[in-house]
């Protein structure tokens, strides 16, 4: 792998930017790995590059139906942050965050942190005491979260709704500094040349379509749509298609899908600095470094596997991003997407192992998986690698599903993304 | 838009219903292992195809009836009252 710097940008401009390494391989499969990952998206990737960078266990490949990064990793509104409720999420998604804010270095690949801050809003006295106390607790488990009084609110994005008189008037907000965006699409580019340089094999376009097992019941390959390929560990790290890929293997999950909807407005001069959102209205939206408002909101009332989206649902949200800030109103829409996201009844994920011996699973990310990639990976590696939890994710088991452990930050933080 | 077609009131818009999970769960006895317990509560078939499930109109008439409605399509197949077996 050639490094990207300043001197092979000015190398490669004076020759006419026609030697440009290829940024990863397509290789054809081989007959068998050591390890296979199916689903090249961030936690796939991640997970390929950590167990090649520091676990050694042989050839790996990782193996998607379609293209890589083609799935919710490409598809999402880019956000990432640590205000977490419980101590186990917020040690686990600040050290996400704390990675990623190393990550351009980390994998020579500028993934565009940009630490601008996010603000969730609130709309009635009791929403203000209520993040009064979430944000004690999160300050507790050391993450930098603070609450701003109105006036703090409308002096810091002047842009939000000031009607005291609105539907939704703004009382308040919580604001994590260190959250922000980071550009999705590079996250899984940088990772997935991070981990090809290292030899890890993305099998791109090759479906998997069930797995092979011997008598005792241990995994031993996958059928995929460009034949059989050999492997006695396998990580599940497939979404919103995480239960379709475990029927495979003959088990269930406590997972649900849903189709969640991102939108992008044509490009405008700089006008939101921030990240803003509330869980009252149940929209969200930043700007993009090309100008485009990128809005979300929650998830479509039905599961679903169609990447399209209910109308329904983007007439709500869409109504939420122009309740925050009127004058978006006269935005016209460039693009609206969906993407196929699975929900745990705690909306935490599952890392561990599966029923299936050799076969692990990294899912159940829901609509916020992608702030949890460079951690997630990480631990996902670390599990495959030792057969072991890793310590910041022991209470990401399956096992809490039937102890009743949950973690349930949606009841916690009420916030979805 | 996905139109349902309430057993009551006929073909009406999503907007109008509320999905309501899984259909065809019977709750074990209170006395049950944890295993079925949790089997009950949170493993799912989550199935990319057909899946039956409960909805109630309620925008509507009130009713909660199920549907057979197939995920990926969102073709509706077959609607039937709360009570008699997936057809
Ligand atoms: C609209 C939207 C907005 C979101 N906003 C945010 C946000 O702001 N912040 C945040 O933290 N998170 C957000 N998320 C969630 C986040 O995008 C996901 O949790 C995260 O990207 C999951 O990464 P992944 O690698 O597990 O899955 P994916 O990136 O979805 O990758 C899974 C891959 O598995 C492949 N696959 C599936 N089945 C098979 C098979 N049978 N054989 C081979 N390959 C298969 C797919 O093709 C896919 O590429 C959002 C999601 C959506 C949809
Ligand atoms: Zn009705």
């Amino acid at each position: 792998m050639s490094r990207y710097s300043a001197f092979a940008l000015l190398r490669n401009w004076l020759g006419g930017n026609t030697d440009w390494d290829p940024v990863w391989r397509s290789p054809e499969p081989a007959s068998s790995y050591d390890v296979i990952i199916i689903g090249a998206g961030g936690h796939g990737l991640a997970t390929a590059y950590h167990l090649a960078k520091h676990y050694r266990p042989g050839r790996i490949a990782v193996i998607d139906k379609g293209w890589l990064g083609g799935g919710n990793t490409g598809r999402n509104t880019t956000i990432v942050r640590s205000d977490y409720f419980y101590k186990e999420s917020a040690d686990f998604y600040d050290h996400s965050l704390r990675l990623y804010a190393s990550l351009s270095q980390e994998l020579n690949f500028n993934i565009m942190y940009s630490a601008r801050g996010i603000l969730n809003l609130a709309h009635s006295r009791h929403e203000v005491d209520f993040q009064r106390r979430i944000v004690n607790a999160m300050q507790l488990n050391g993450i930098d979260a603070e609450l701003l009084g109105r006036e703090e609110v409308l002096k810091f994005c002047p842009v939000l709704n000031g009607d005291p008189n609105a539907r939704f008037p703004i009382y308040g907000a919580m604001r994590q500094k260190r959250g922000g965006t980071v550009r999705h699409d590079a996250v899984a580019w940088g990772y997935a040349r991070a981990a090809d340089a290292l030899g890890v094999d993305i099998l791109q376009n090759t479906e998997v379509t069930g797995f092979r097992r011997d008598i005792s019941g241990g995994v031993q390959g996958v059928e995929t749509s460009k034949g059989f390929i050999g492997a006695t560990k396998v990580g599940i790290a497939t979404a919103g298609h995480s239960s379709v890929v475990a029927q495979m293997a003959g088990f269930r999950l406590p997972v649900a899908s849903y189709g969640l909807q991102a939108f992008v407005s044509e490009p405008v001069k700089p006008v939101l600095h921030t990240v803003i959102g509330s869980a009252v209205i149940g929209s969200y939206c930043s700007q993009s470094d090309k100008g485009g408002i990128v809005c979300g909101g929650g998830i479509d009332p039905y599961p679903s596997f169609a990447q399209r989206g209910s109308a329904a649902t983007m007439e709500k949200v869409l109504a939420g991003i122009v309740q925050l800030v009127p004058t978006f109103s006269s935005l016209r829409l460039l693009r609206q997407w969906a993407g196929i996201v699975d929900y745990t009844a705690d909306s935490s994920p599952i890392i561990d192992r599966s029923p299936v011996p050799g076969i692990y699973l990294n899912v159940g990310w829901g609509g916020g998986g992608f702030k949890a990639i460079p951690a997630g990976g990480e631990a996902f590696a670390h599990l495959i690698a030792k057969d072991e939890p890793h310590p910041l994710t022991t209470a990401f088991g399956l096992q809490r599903f039937r102890d009743g452990a949950l973690i349930d930050e949606a009841a916690a933080a009420g916030i979805e993304h | 838009m996905m139109r349902i077609a309430c057993p009551n009131c006929g073909l009406r818009d999503e907007r109008e219903y509320a999905y309501g999970g899984e259909a065809h769960l019977d709750r074990p006895e209170l006395d049950c292992d944890d295993q079925a317990w949790e089997e009950y509560l949170f493993l799912r078939a989550n199935p990319k195809g057909e899946h039956a499930e409960r909805w109630v109109h309620v925008h509507g008439c009130g009713v909660w009836f199920n549907l057979i409605r197939h995920t990926e399509t969102h073709e509706v197949v077959a609607v039937y009252v709360m009570g008699v077996a997936r057809p």
